[in-house]
């Protein structure tokens, strides 16, 4: 293995933003992928201005930027993309890389999406009283929750937000299948 | 026409009456459904933020659950969010060996296997395609002449996936709306994004999304949705919208089984249209006055 070649590699270990580089590597910043964004009028970089901080190695900059929390996998981005680039999936890859280094940008999305998970992970389905619970509880402010209260009791009253989770009386946790997907993500690569 | 059948968690839940109303509307189209045994959640937008291997894997659980039903080898979908995991981990496995592999080991901790022979289909897909405008007609018992409905397709059902509908201009729903007497709204918010979980996590950009749509289907009685997702943020916050913009931006939202369960002359009750969050009373006299429908 030559230097260069150990260099490369190095570089794709140590670099988490590599994988993403690969998919947005032939991007000719024409910007239809902002044009086409319905929540790039709320980012502060726009899609394409982040593609190009990717390529160009920013870390720090896209990892203090609001803009991939922002995507709502809409998907008009990857459908119009002239270079046919997997734009949705490189923006769910800056959330992935987000949530395993807790960046403080991606606080509230992984208070949400790490709640959520945790219900499937205990009950094999999602149980929405607890997940919404705990969702506000671990986002610390409490106005938040306020703007939903009436939403909430609204559901209850409809008998839509159930008291037990889904699957009572049934033993449907995915603990195995977390902890294995988890190993083999760290061990097979 | 026979369907193994994934709900998805949101129907056991806050879409409730989009799952009765699939079941009510399909058993009276003659299409046999068979709920996969002890499915799990499909992970969501949730694993997809978190690990890639995540969101395949609780997807792949489900096809490979859905692989031991002696039923069909077609899976039935209605959420959109559900449908576009499963559809997204079936694409994958067949296009990475050595994903499929990885999944493999994992499932093998509960004694599952996946060799991805399943087919995902939407709840839209099936309705347009299998059963279809022409069985509709035959179904009808009730006119739904002088309403105008928007169709509201959302994101993940048409894209990334082209299966069958125009991405870029979906039209699937007009000819069953058609089928029902009634009129299509024109609009081009069909296909447009509603904020998904951005309402929950980033409200104020959201509701922006929302207030797009809502002044869009000014005109029309009621939208008609394919998606639990879709359905909560277009009803769930109209009050909020409305009060906002200094306009009257209500309107009655429904699941389109509920709509074409009705022009198949369900009952309100059959179709549990007292469960939904935004009927008006407008839209409920004149379904009365109409169609003799009330509950």
């Amino acid at each position: 293995m030559s230097q260069q070649e150990y260099a490369g590699r190095k570089h794709e270990t140590s670099d988490p933003l590599f994988e993403i580089r690969k998919m947005v590597n032939a991007c000719i910043q024409c910007g239809t992928c902002t044009g086409s964004c319905p929540n790039a009028f709320g980012m502060d970089f726009t899609p394409r201005h982040l593609w190009r901080l990717v390529l160009t190695g920013q870390k720090d900059e896209i990892f203090k930027s609001r803009s991939f929390g922002l995507c709502s996998a809409c998907y008009y981005c990857t459908l119009r993309c002239p270079r046919g680039l997997p734009l949705t999936e490189a923006m769910s890859a800056l959330k992935q890389i987000a949530a395993s280094e807790k960046a403080d940008v991606f606080k509230t999305g992984l208070c949400f999406y790490g709640n959520f998970l945790e219900s499937v992970r205990k009950h094999g389905r999602v149980w929405e009283l607890e997940f919404m619970s705990m969702y506000f509880i671990s986002i610390k402010n409490p106005l938040i929750p306020l703007r939903y209260t009436s939403l909430g009791l609204r559901l209850f009253s409809k008998g839509k937000l159930s008291v037990r989770p889904h699957a009572a009386g049934r033993t449907m946790s995915l603990e195995k299948l977390f902890l294995k997907t988890k190993e083999v993500e760290q061990t097979i690569r | 026409m026979k369907y193994l059948y994934y709900p998805g968690c949101s129907l056991e839940g806050t879409a409730l009456e989009y799952n009765l109303s699939t079941l009510a509307f399909m058993k009276a189209a003659g299409a046999d459904l068979e709920e996969i045994d002890n499915w799990t959640c499909c992970g969501a937008s949730a694993a997809e933020s978190v690990s890639r291997l995540l969101s395949l894997s609780l997807s792949a659980r489900n096809l490979a659950l859905a692989e031991k039903m002696n039923g069909s080898r077609e899976i039935l979908v209605p959420c959109s969010a559900c449908y576009l995991n499963l559809k997204k981990t079936a694409e994958t496995v067949r296009t990475e060996p050595d994903i499929l592999n990885k999944l493999n080991i994992i499932l093998g901790e509960d004694d599952l296997k996946l060799t991805g022979f399943v087919r995902v289909r939407h709840l839209l897909d099936v309705v347009s395609q299998d059963i279809g405008p022409g069985v509709l007609k035959n179904l009808k018992k009730r006119s739904f002449a002088g309403f105008s409905i928007a169709p509201y397709y959302g994101c993940q059902c048409i894209r990334p996936f082209k299966v069958f509908d125009d991405p870029e201009k979906p039209v699937s729903m007009e000819p069953l709306i058609k089928a029902a007497d009634a009129d299509v709204h024109q609009w081009a918010m069909g296909g447009r994004c509603c904020g998904a979980s951005n309402m929950n996590t980033k409200m104020d950009i959201g509701i922006e999304l929302v207030t797009a749509i809502l002044k869009g289907a000014k005109g029309a009685d009621a939208i008609v949705t394919v998606c639990p997702m879709c359905q909560i943020n277009l009803e769930a916050y109209q009050k909020i919208i409305s009060k906002r913009c200094g306009e009257d931006l209500n309107i009655t939202v429904l699941y389109l089984p509920q709509f074409l369960g009705m022009a198949a002359g369900l009952s309100g009750e059959d179709l549990r249209l007292d469960l939904n969050l935004s009927v008006t009373g407008e839209f409920r006299r004149k379904l009365k006055d109409n169609l003799q429908i009330s509950w």
